[in-house]
């Protein structure tokens, strides 16, 4: 089973890359951008029968770090 | 005094501050791998080193701080003993939870790689007894990876608490408050992104660090 994590920096925490990337859409010429943050897309491979409890396990304790992101799983 | 050095696969600064600790206590450190499990008996004393842990997959420190080493570095600082983390050392304890926390990318997304000068905040804990308090010393960083984050409560419980070790005389890397060193609240864990092991000797330009590893090693003249 394929499951899909998303990891994103917390509203509020400063994202330089996204600053960064943003800058370079601007100099690319494309106008009408307000923001860009920038995050992690991560796609297991789990068994199937993997539990909410256990995904969520896992992006707590090692796929976030929840001092300064949030995650969001994707299931099939 | 039996001390150790943790050596992840991409420590580069292993050999460093392995230096640094021969030269204050007169003997060489045990260096750990990070597939053990324990500690060698009896170690006074564990620096985790700088470098680039695990190529910095995930996150700078992620995978370190989950490796089995860990555990029992984690149970040692639990008893009380010192733990000095440098840097990816650092990152590696906020990761592993045993200080408050984040290390972010730095602010200009600039890898800084020169001398800075620090202010010492707090003069009272193992590792800074040698300093007065609010001296300013000189310590060289080399870190992308090095702006402090914590929410505002976190910061003002740390501040409070005497927690925060160094702070940058000028920002270096956006971090929160200029914090560049931290202590866990007994006091017996320090990370700081900065590194004393670069500055023991003249030949390194500056001596400013030797202090940190005579005070924290008992060995004060």
């Amino acid at each position: 089973m394929k499951v899909n994590v998303y990891v994103t920096l917390k509203p509020g925490v400063l994202d330089p890359q996204g600053k960064a990337i943003h800058h370079a859409l601007e100099g690319l010429g494309f106008g009408g951008v307000a923001d860009v943050r920038a995050g992690r897309f991560i796609e297991l491979d789990v068994a199937d029968g993997t539990s909410d409890a256990e995904l969520d396990a896992m992006c707590a304790r090692l796929l976030a770090n929840t001092v300064i992101e949030n995650y969001r799983i994707e299931r099939p | 005094m039996k001390t150790a050095v943790i050596v992840f696969p991409g420590s580069n600064c292993d050999r460093d501050m392995a230096v640094a600790l021969e030269q204050v206590t007169g003997r060489a450190p045990a260096m750990v791998w990070h597939r053990e499990s324990e500690l060698p008996d009896g170690i006074d004393f564990i620096a985790l080193p700088g470098g680039f842990s695990y190529g910095d997959y995930l996150r700078s420190g992620a995978m370190a701080a989950r490796s089995p080493i860990l555990r029992a570095v984690s149970d040692a600082a639990g008893r009380g003993v010192p733990v000095l983390g440098v840097c990816n050392g650092f990152q590696v304890l906020t990761e592993a939870q045993l200080l408050p926390g984040a290390l972010m990318r730095n602010a200009g997304l600039n890898f800084v790689c020169r001398t800075v000068a620090l202010k010492v905040e707090n003069s009272q804990s193992l590792f800074t007894a040698a300093y007065k308090a609010g001296e300013m010393i000189n310590i060289p960083v080399a870190h992308h990876d090095g702006n402090y984050f914590a929410d505002a409560e976190t910061l003002d419980r740390i501040e409070g608490e005497g927690r925060v070790a160094f702070r940058y005389a000028d920002a270096v890397n956006g971090s929160a408050r200029d914090i560049a060193g931290v202590l866990n609240d007994a006091g017996n864990v320090l990370g700081m992104m900065p590194h004393p092991e670069r500055a023991i000797d003249r030949a390194h330009g500056g001596t400013d660090g030797l202090r940190l590893f005579e005070a924290a090693l008992g060995v004060l003249a």
